[in-house]
């Protein structure tokens, strides 16, 4: 297969980046994207042209590195999935394919298509845990959980950081990502005595790197490659508004 | 000259060992442990459980990942669950059965008294994994589930859906976040460890150099651990992630820590097989399916090519089934990876190359239903039609082995430290606990009970004697090393050459498949050692890598990590040319039982080899000091399948 890709090419944050055009030539349906990418920058080496950056590691989507939009679209066509799960058998042979870093002020350009998401470590800081000292644990089956309550925690912890949902948004808010490290934690009997402290510190953090509000667009649902549901934000919503009012009560 | 090591196994009872060395270790008092400062060179299980339960306990730490994240190690791509003795099941599991199943699956090739300690801990990590949060798989009662695991006759494996090693990474990087919040761990993401600076001996600090600026820098530490992961990719195609690397274990290496059994490679049967040049990297399919596929070749090479659907029932070989009728399709990782090369390299796989075995859910579904396989598989069903655009209800799967894990690593004393005084060794970065052979969910175990249970014990009985003694960034070694660091970095961009890194490092990795990959013999071995040196010398006057040391160059750091797997690969065949016996995933083709199973010789090799650098010159001849394996408890036997 042929292909015509737009890249953004950008020296560093500090310069203008802009969109550059590469052809790529007998790609076989079998390659990866993120394998392409690994094809063309062989063939930019050889004409001793600086290869494009881009991050991915583990390329099974689970670490969360790779964060490329293609044709706009954060990860790509084929959800569920991460950009390293999508192979070039769903494109059109001879297609023109843009691809760009996620676009998000939160997110600053580092080079190229490699971008600075340490913003979301930063939420998680603000209270995505459980104080929990190594040593002092109880044992582990001393407090039941119904099922129910562990696999819609799961369904939330699932979450692999990649930072689309908000990519994605129109606000950029990243609000799917936020709610579901809050939801996670507050349906498990281990995460209630911060239940309140985490809540509002986490929000104020989300808030203060740069992130915008949810307005219901669901976008982030769309592209979230672990399919964590945006009903998770109605969930932070509540956790929030019950936090405020414990809070304004006192307690 | 051979050397004998002392692994420091405390005396008396083997269940006892681990009481008694905590009772009588050196303490660092609390008001003291803000005087240290821990470097913790990687953030994965091993990694960020160490950094967080250090600066818990007060002491400061740096930790240094090569991610943008902390959250992104690659143990978060740990599929299947971790083992434990709880014996929730009340099917008879205890310590000491997890302690030789772990023995015995290692193929009697690790240390007694380390692998009983990592059982008795196994207990202690579930409970701090559940209080932190971690989302198990539970019954409908609200207590946790289990499920059963190869190498064992009890259901011990806990298991978050199929995503165990992320949901147990999350709560190691909540736990470091916690601390970083607090100010007891500086985090330093996107920061490479390029040199281990030695002072008097001891191991004192590293050198780094930031990824996305690339800034060289020093930072010194009362002791450095090393948590940095395997070493798989020197095959270039493995399940590892494709940062993984062996840069700062074998930097620690030449600066004098030993390397231990580096030719023990666990090669997983299950992955999806190489469909061109241009992959980049494998991934695995769970064993799990297994349980309910069936895998055959057809039986005479002429058919290889013909569909599945065209190869008739009597021209199809159920070879796992017909040369193990016991254990069938569930013959362990190392015999039916083996197998599934024998069928190949007769010229019977399939598909492209023809590498592969077909794995067949035919008879499953005809059995079972087609909704109860999409029950239990279906999302390996959906990977697999991702990556390959078939659909596996439909034609069989295809699979092949595939490098997954790597059970060698720097030696470790029972305190994991290595035998440079003050640099410790974690998860899979050390060779401690799985022999030869790396049994399924024990990984997992084996990094946390490293991190949350171990080190901060055995790292203040080193310090206790430490104390003012941390040498100044400035001191002349740390100004020595970092030249060093800078000369070879502008050595690389200096070459200017043809070739690119990949085309070297592909070669690399067909090379050690070849002949240090499932089967390795005498004769195959030299050549290696003899190609070996050539393509480094390829490597250094004729690579290209393009930019500048000062900026983010991701050429340029792939490229150092390249450099080194040149020079590991040779260490590596060593290692496989000296074990002249079979052991576990060690299968040399001259020591084999009359019906091809790996023959050991305990006789002689009962032993840790574990190598010492000798010098650039001397690189396929390192000293090699042997650590003998006394087995006090268990019965040395031959492992069979039929």
């Amino acid at each position: 297969m042929n292909f015509l890709l737009r890249v953004w090419r950008q020296k560093n944050r500090q310069s203008r980046g802009k969109l550059v055009d590469y052809e790529v030539h007998d790609i076989s349906p079998n390659t990866s994207f993120l394998e392409m990418l690994d094809i063309l920058n062989e063939n930019l080496l050889r004409r001793g042209e600086e290869p494009i950056a881009f991050d991915s590691d583990c390329r099974e989507g689970i670490c969360g590195t790779c964060s490329l939009a293609i044709n706009g679209e954060a990860h790509g066509p084929d959800h569920p999935g991460a950009v390293c799960e999508l192979y070039m058998r769903k494109f059109r042979d001879g297609a023109t394919i843009t691809v760009e870093p996620f676009r998000l002020g939160a997110f600053p350009i580092v080079k190229d298509l490699v971008i600075d998401r340490s913003a979301l470590d930063r939420v998680v800081q603000a209270g995505g845990f459980i104080s929990a000292r190594a040593g002092s644990a109880p044992e582990a089956n001393a407090i039941p959980i119904p099922k129910h309550d562990a696999d819609l925690a799961m369904e939330a912890a699932a979450c692999i950081g990649c930072g689309a949902c908000a990519a994605a948004c129109p606000n950029g808010s990243a609000m799917l990502f936020t709610a579901a490290k809050v939801s996670h934690l507050a349906l498990l009997p281990q995460g209630h005595p911060e239940r309140d402290s985490r809540v509002l510190n986490i929000v104020q953090v989300m808030d203060a790197e740069g992130f915008g509000n949810c307005t219901n667009t669901y976008e982030c649902e769309a592209v979230c490659p672990a399919e964590i549901s945006a009903s998770f934000i109605a969930k932070l919503n509540r956790e929030y508004a019950r936090a405020r009012f414990r809070r304004s009560m006192g307690q | 000259m051979i050397g004998t090591l002392d692994p420091k196994v405390p005396p008396g009872p083997l269940d006892q060992k681990w009481r008694s060395h905590r009772d009588h270790s050196r303490l660092v008092s609390p008001n003291n442990r803000r005087k240290f400062e821990i470097i913790v060179v990687g953030s994965g299980l091993a990694g960020a459980s160490a950094a967080a339960t250090l600066g818990e306990l007060g002491y400061r730490v740096k930790c240094f990942c090569f991610q943008d994240s902390p959250r992104r190690a690659h143990s978060i791509a740990a599929q299947g669950g971790i083992n434990a003795a709880k014996n929730y099941q009340n099917d008879g599991d205890s310590v000491y059965r997890l302690f030789y199943d772990t023995i015995k699956g290692g193929d009697f090739r690790s240390r007694e008294a380390n692998v009983y300690r990592l059982a008795e801990i196994s207990n202690h990590i579930i409970d701090q994994c559940v209080a932190q949060g971690v989302p198990f798989a539970r019954e409908y009662g609200g207590l946790l589930a289990n499920r059963s695991f190869g190498g064992a006759q009890v259901s011990r494996t806990f298991y978050a859906r199929g995503q165990t090693g992320q949901q147990l990474l999350l709560g190691c990087y909540q736990a470091l976040c916690r601390q970083l919040a607090a100010g007891t761990v500086q985090m330093f993401p996107y920061t490479e460890m390029l040199d281990l600076v030695v002072v008097d001996g001891q191991a004192n600090g590293i050198i780094t150099r930031s990824l996305r600026s690339g800034k060289i820098d020093r930072h010194a530490g009362d002791a450095v651990v090393l948590a940095t992961g395997g070493y798989g990719n020197v095959f270039y195609l493995s399940t590892n992630a494709r940062g993984s690397n062996v840069t700062a274990t074998y930097r620690a290496y030449k600066r004098g820590a030993l390397f231990a059994n580096p030719s023990f490679t666990q090669i997983h049967p299950t992955c999806i097989p190489v469909s061109g040049e241009h992959q980049a990297k494998l991934t695995l399919m769970s064993e799990s399916l297994r349980n309910d596929g069936r895998v055959w070749v057809p039986t005479r090479k002429g058919d290889r090519d013909k569909p599945p659907g065209a190869i008739p029932e009597q021209d199809r070989d159920y070879y796992l089934e017909r040369k193990y009728p016991s254990y069938g399709n569930l013959a362990p990782r190392d015999i039916s990876s083996r197998a599934a090369k024998e069928v190949c390299d007769e010229g019977r796989g399939v598909g492209p190359g023809g590498r592969g075995v077909y794995l067949d859910f035919a008879d499953a579904i005809k059995r079972l239903g087609e909704d109860t396989i999409r029950e239990r598989y279906g999302n390996l069903f959906e990977v697999y039609e991702k990556i390959t655009g078939e659909d596996a209800y439909e034609v069989p799967m295809r699979i092949y082995p595939a490098v997954h894990y790597t059970m060698g690593g720097l030696w470790v004393d029972y305190d994991l430290m290595s035998n440079v005084p003050g640099l410790f060794a974690l998860g899979e970065a050390n060779f401690s606990d799985h022999g030869a052979n790396r049994l399924g969910a024990s990984a997992l175990m084996q990094g946390l009970a490293d991190g949350y249970f171990i080190l901060p014990y055995t790292l203040p009985n080193y310090l206790a004697g430490q104390m003012g003694k941390r040498p100044s960034p400035d001191a002349p070694e740390f100004q020595k090393t970092e030249g060093e660091v800078r000369a070879r970095i502008k050595k690389i961009l200096g070459v200017n050459g043809k070739r690119s890194l990949d085309s070297l490092h592909r070669e690399l990795g067909l090379l050690l498949w070849d002949k240090c990959g499932m089967s390795r013999h005498a004769k195959g071995l030299r050549e290696a050692l003899a190609t070996i040196p050539k393509l480094r010398e390829e490597f250094w006057s004729n690579v290209r890598v393009l930019g500048d040391g000062e900026d983010f160059n991701q050429s340029l750091e792939r490229a150092g990590r390249v450099a080194d797997f040149l020079e590991f690969a040779e260490l590596m065949c060593a290692d496989a040319l000296e074990r002249d016996e079979s052991a576990g995933a060690h299968f040399r083709e001259e020591h084999q039982t009359p019906d091809g199973e790996a023959l050991r010789d305990d006789e002689n090799h009962a032993a840790v080899f574990a190598w010492e650098f000798q010098g650039d010159g001397q690189l396929a001849s390192p000293k090699l000091h042997r650590e003998p394996l006394h087995f006090e408890t268990v019965h040395l036997t031959q492992r069979s399948y039929k």
